[in-house]
């Protein structure tokens, strides 16, 4: 089981950072993504795999400032 | 016994202030807004970045007068927290943030405030000061167009990343920049620095 934005979320194995966002339907363009402490670098989605009982957050970037 | 808690209360956050630098990504709605209330609480320096010019059009909701449509806006958001507290030293660069040099200017502050515009580089710059410095805290926002909805508005907490966030909120380019909402989303940035510099209250 893993955590996105406080949701309670199967667990795939192997699955990356890209995959989740998928599967999660966010289809935002720009977000920031936290996986437990860290901060995951958008280049990185295709290639970070997601730990089982990790904490996640997504962060949508919306204009405006 | 009370005022004299308000005093040494006053006088504790007071000096903190004065030792603390704050950098200012963007000079728009929301970096012109947020450094104007960090100088009037008595911040030590400010390090202010944007490239842009004054516009007549950025009146509505950004820190600057009509007699100074076509200045550079750092030098004119300089002389104007010149007006209000003339003790902050306020360093500024008329530069545009871009890919790989977003940490030129914050690497000698203590906390960043991102006030940049587009989606794209609110993004770029904030990966990029998390990758280069992580130990320096940056207070960003996300979804500041529109009007009303302000208990929408929540501070996301993200280690050394702080959120001021309206997940529900349309973009710049679909909705309408106004002062209020610009203005109350800036001030709580800058209300959040302060959260960081003193600590809790």
């Amino acid at each position: 089981m893993i955590e996105v934005n406080k949701r309670g979320v199967e667990f795939i194995k192997n699955e990356t950072v890209d995959q989740l966002l998928k599967r999660m339907k966010y289809s935002f363009p720009l977000v920031i993504v936290k996986i437990n402490s860290e901060i995951i670098p958008r280049k990185r989605y295709p290639l970070v795999i997601v730990p089982d009982n990790s904490k996640i957050s997504v962060i949508h970037m919306i204009s405006g400032g | 016994m009370v005022k004299d808690m308000n005093i040494k209360k006053r006088k504790k956050i007071k000096d903190k202030l004065k030792g603390s630098s704050v950098g200012i990504a963007g000079a728009g709605g929301l970096g012109s807004n947020s450094a104007i209330s960090l100088a009037r609480t008595g911040i030590g320096r400010l390090v202010i970045v944007d490239f842009d010019i004054v516009e007549e059009s950025n009146l509505d909701r950004q820190y600057y007068f009509q007699d100074q449509i076509g200045k550079v806006k750092v030098e004119a958001l300089k002389n104007n927290i010149s007006k209000i507290n003339s003790d902050v030293k306020v360093e500024i660069y008329k530069k545009k943030l871009t890919k790989g040099g977003m940490d030129k200017y914050f690497k000698n502050v203590d906390v960043i405030i991102e006030a940049l515009d587009s989606a794209e580089i609110k993004t770029q710059f904030i990966e990029e000061i998390m990758l280069k410095l992580p130990d320096i805290p940056v207070v960003a926002a996300s979804g500041v167009a529109g009007y009303g909805h302000s208990d929408r508005i929540k501070t996301k907490y993200l280690g050394n990343l702080y959120m001021v966030y309206d997940e529900k909120a349309e973009s710049s380019e679909r909705d309408i920049l106004t002062a209020p909402r610009v203005t109350l989303i800036a001030n709580w940035q800058a209300n959040v620095v302060l959260e960081i510099l003193i600590g809790a209250d």
